[in-house]
């Protein structure tokens, strides 16, 4: 049964479904609905709440959960995940499987608390030290928050590593109907965790190899792993693409106006297609190509000014021309603003 | 790894040819021990230094306390960084001064285990100064060993927040000037301003005398983690004969001569914290909590049956914040939902909801929706005159417009939608309570677009509004509303911007 729902509390209410035992963060506008939610929640289902002292904090006890085994989990918007980098890039190092949420903010330093779509070099491209690679997902619904934290969990398991939900402040604070399914979380064995216990007093949880030889062993070994899941995790949406001219793409609420600017011009005679990365990654560059093969021209639009743009570029590898167009400080281009740009654009090619 | 039989049973034999043997080595030392690559035989501590006593001393007392199996040790970055050579221990070593936050989530994780916090002076009292304040204030069943030997030993003799006044370092090259740096940092002291800490000593690795009783402190803080009485910390006086520039005597010698005056040995803190009441937390199953209804929950109310008359129909509410316009737009999602269709709610927020205006962005549609924001809605209820000046311009031509007023602001010019004023407030202050304003606004709504049923919204307040007196205003309140149209406006009784009537 449907269940009017804030984006920011599905998030929570996805990862208690997904077997998440703790969750520790720092408040912080337009996220604090998921601290707020976490605290409600986990205590009452026997998880674990903790409002850390800051983002370092909070990152760090969640590198501490994550080594005994637990599912475990933090959120916070931009100038929070700043600080969170030094963690996330050692639970990477450590192979610490955890989720983290980004809910968008405008920036940079202290920006605004409006929608922006500005994180998405310091999520995907990395952001802390060190050859690391993180999960990210772009939810664009409410439902989606809730599906693809689970998702994450299981991505963040699967290959011991951290996994982002990279939301904005639309998405997190929107209503809509959500539909949730309770069956007990199966929980992957974790023979590598700390516990406690004589069968897991060999274990040792760090990051640090000395041997530069080691190292790039290490290394290595992560850029395996990381091969592996762009092979068989990138995930994508289409909308109206098989007969498309023109390719719009987006993720996140971004890709909401846009698919009301494919409609909007499937109606005025224009055959739009929109392309939607659900995983920003890995960046689902195989079936971008595949969408794009036929189109004229690839209109790119962010909340930033051009971070995504560079990943669809490196995928279609100058193949087909792609154009940007991108607002900043928290303004959501209406469907009328980028249609207007689709027309000009289209106007410009004949 | 393999524990050392071979040497046991040598030990048989020198046993059985009548010699008594006072030292053998200890069982728990292996032949090869996989998480140390070299040095098998040697630590990688320098001569001298402190580390090896005081890794000694723990490890002696984890196994008279028979708990190296619940042992887990988080090592910290700095020279011991790679305790977890010369603990057979679960072992997590961390980020620069974060173990004590680390180990508060590995405590909570596993609540009857030991989680020991192994730190210098550099990662507890600089870089981790917030982790380690914020672990003892709430009192984490923990125990923290605070070795403190003045300066920064794994990078190379740099100054530490405890480095004395005078102590020359490679970053304080002509001593430290407190004028420039400040004072050394009592560690022990700051912590014991707090309430929660359970023990509290510092000790010093100076001579036999003050080993002996660091042996005692360090067994007593892990005694008292392991009977859940609180927050543990030793702090441990410790030589660095290399960056001191000493020998390994000297260096005992300077402790006792310069540091125990400058951080005296005490025990600071020794009593288990006063009960205290905490509020009880309700336990339910996850579906209860997370309001997920299950199939088993008895049939479902019969939704009454709608034919709405739109593909998509969108609604901008706003007014001042506290005037119900994020509610109101909330339950007409909700109702959208209850009678199957597709909805979204989206908000302004942030710090302007407080004092200055709100609105948020109502969609109904039989299609997935696209975007949730809305350009230009069909209906737009302007709870106050700022709001209809601002978002009257937006709304779509032949749209509707319901204004909180009995007439319109004289110098406004109407739009191209229809505008119908209702005194919202007035109705609802006659009814007993301002706060319905904006179900009087819901009531009107209704009646004058018909795009969700009266029956709907009256099931919706039942279970959304909680106050059971409220629940009669409002109920009485969605009736005025669409009285108001029916009577007032359909029959021209009270005169609209447009002169329309029915």
């Amino acid at each position: 049964m449907r269940q009017l729902c804030k984006g920011n509390v599905a998030i929570v209410k996805g990862a208690i479904l997904a077997g998440c035992k703790a969750y520790y963060g720092y408040p912080i506008t337009p996220a604090s609905e998921i601290a707020e939610a976490a605290a409600l929640y986990f205590p009452q289902v026997g998880g674990t709440f903790l409002q850390a002292e800051s983002e370092i904090a909070a990152i760090n006890m969640v590198y501490g959960a994550a080594a005994t085994g637990q599912r475990v989990m933090s959120a916070s918007s931009g100038p929070g995940l700043s600080l969170m980098q030094e963690g996330i890039s050692y639970c990477a190092g450590s192979e610490l499987p955890c989720v983290i949420v980004d809910i968008v903010r405008g920036g940079p330093g202290l920006g605004n608390i409006a929608p922006e779509q500005s994180d998405y070099f310091a999520m995907v491209k990395g952001g802390g030290h060190g050859c690391y690679r993180n999960f990210v997902l772009a939810p664009a619904s409410v439902q989606e928050m809730a599906d693809l934290t689970v998702l994450a969990f299981e991505l963040a398991d699967t290959y011991r590593n951290p996994a982002i939900i990279l939301a904005d402040g639309f998405i997190g604070q929107m209503m809509e109907p959500l539909e949730l399914d309770y069956r007990e979380a199966k929980l992957p064995e974790k023979p590598w965790a700390v516990q406690g216990t004589h069968e897991t007093r060999k274990n040792v949880i760090s990051s640090i190899f000395l041997e530069p030889d080691d190292l790039e062993a290490h290394i290595r070994k992560l850029e395996a792993k990381y091969i592996r899941a762009s092979r068989l995790e990138a995930r994508h949406e289409t909308f109206e693409t098989n007969d498309a001219e023109v390719l719009l793409v987006g993720y996140g609420i971004t890709s909401r106006v846009l698919r009301s600017a494919v409609e909007m011009a499937r109606r005025e005679g224009l055959k739009a297609g929109l392309f939607r990365p659900i995983t920003l990654w890995p960046f689902p560059k195989e079936a971008l190509r595949k969408a794009a093969s036929k189109v004229s021209k690839v209109l790119v639009v962010e909340l930033s000014n051009g971070q995504m743009v560079e990943d669809v570029r490196l995928s279609l590898e100058g193949k087909v021309p792609v154009e940007f167009y991108g607002r900043t400080g928290g303004n959501v281009p209406s469907v009328e603003e980028i249609h207007s740009q689709l027309m000009q654009r289209v106007m410009s090619l004949v | 790894m393999s524990t050392d039989t071979k040497l046991d049973a040598q030990a048989s034999e020198i046993l059985a040819a009548g010699y008594e043997v006072t030292h053998s080595k200890s069982p728990l030392f292996y032949d090869h021990y996989e998480r140390k690559a070299d040095l098998q035989q040697q630590t990688h501590y320098c001569p001298g230094c402190g580390h090896g006593i005081a890794h000694k001393l723990i490890a002696e007392a984890l196994e008279e306390l028979g708990l190296q199996d619940k042992t887990i040790f988080v090592s910290p970055v700095g020279c011991s960084v790679f305790a977890y050579y010369y603990f057979d221990t679960g072992n997590v070593q961390m980020a620069h001064g974060r173990a004590p936050a680390g180990a508060t989530a590995i405590k909570r994780a596993c609540p009857g285990k030991i989680v020991i916090s192994y730190q210098g002076d550099g990662d507890l009292a600089a870089i981790g100064t917030a982790e380690i304040i914020h672990a003892a204030n709430r009192g984490e069943n923990i125990t923290v060993f605070f070795v403190n030997n003045a300066i920064y030993g794994m990078t190379g003799g740099q100054m530490a927040p405890t480095t004395l006044v005078g102590q020359r370092s490679t970053t304080s090259p002509f001593g430290r000037r407190p004028i420039n740096e400040g004072f050394p940092m009592h560690v022990c002291e700051l912590i014991a301003s707090l309430e929660a800490p359970a023990y509290i000593e510092r000790v010093a690795l100076s001579d036999n005398k003050n080993i002996m009783k660091a042996r005692k402190a360090i067994r007593k803080a892990l005694e008292l983690q392991r009977d859940g009485v609180g927050f543990s910390f030793v702090e441990i006086l410790s030589p660095c004969p290399t960056i001191w520039g000493k020998d390994p005597v000297e260096a005992r010698k300077w402790i006792a001569e310069k540091m125990i005056p400058q951080f005296p040995l005490n025990v600071f803190r020794d009593h288990k914290h006063d009960p205290v009441v905490n509020n009880p937390v309700p336990h339910h199953t996850i579906p209860e909590t997370l309001e997920i209804q299950t199939t088993d929950q008895g049939p479902r109310p019969e939704l009454p049956k709608h034919q709405h008359h739109f593909q998509q129909f969108e609604i901008k509410v706003a007014g001042f914040g506290g005037q119900g316009v994020l509610l109101l737009g909330q339950l007409l999602t909700e109702m959208g939902m209850r009678e199957g269709l597709e909805v979204s709610w989206l908000p302004s927020y942030g710090p302007e909801m407080r004092s200055g205006s709100a609105h948020c962005h109502v969609c109904l549609s039989k299609n997935r929706i696209g975007t949730p924001l809305i350009s230009h809605p069909d209906v737009l209820v302007a709870m106050n005159e700022i709001s209809l000046r601002k978002f009257a311009p937006q709304v779509a031509s032949g749209g509707l417009i319901l204004y909180n007023a009995s007439r319109l602001p004289e110098d406004f010019e109407l739009p191209q939608a229809r505008v119908i004023c209702i005194p919202a407030s007035e109705i609802a202050d006659k009814l007993g309570s301002t706060k319905s304003t904006n179900i009087v606004m819901m009531g009107a709504l209704l009646e004058e677009t018909e795009c969700l049923l009266t029956a709907t919204a009256e099931g919706v307040l039942e279970t959304k509004v909680k106050k059971v007196e409220l629940k009669e205003i409002n109920r009485k309140a969605l009736a005025a509303g669409h009285d108001f149209i029916d009577h007032y406006v359909r029959v021209g009784a009270v005169t609209q911007p447009d002169g329309f009537a029915y």
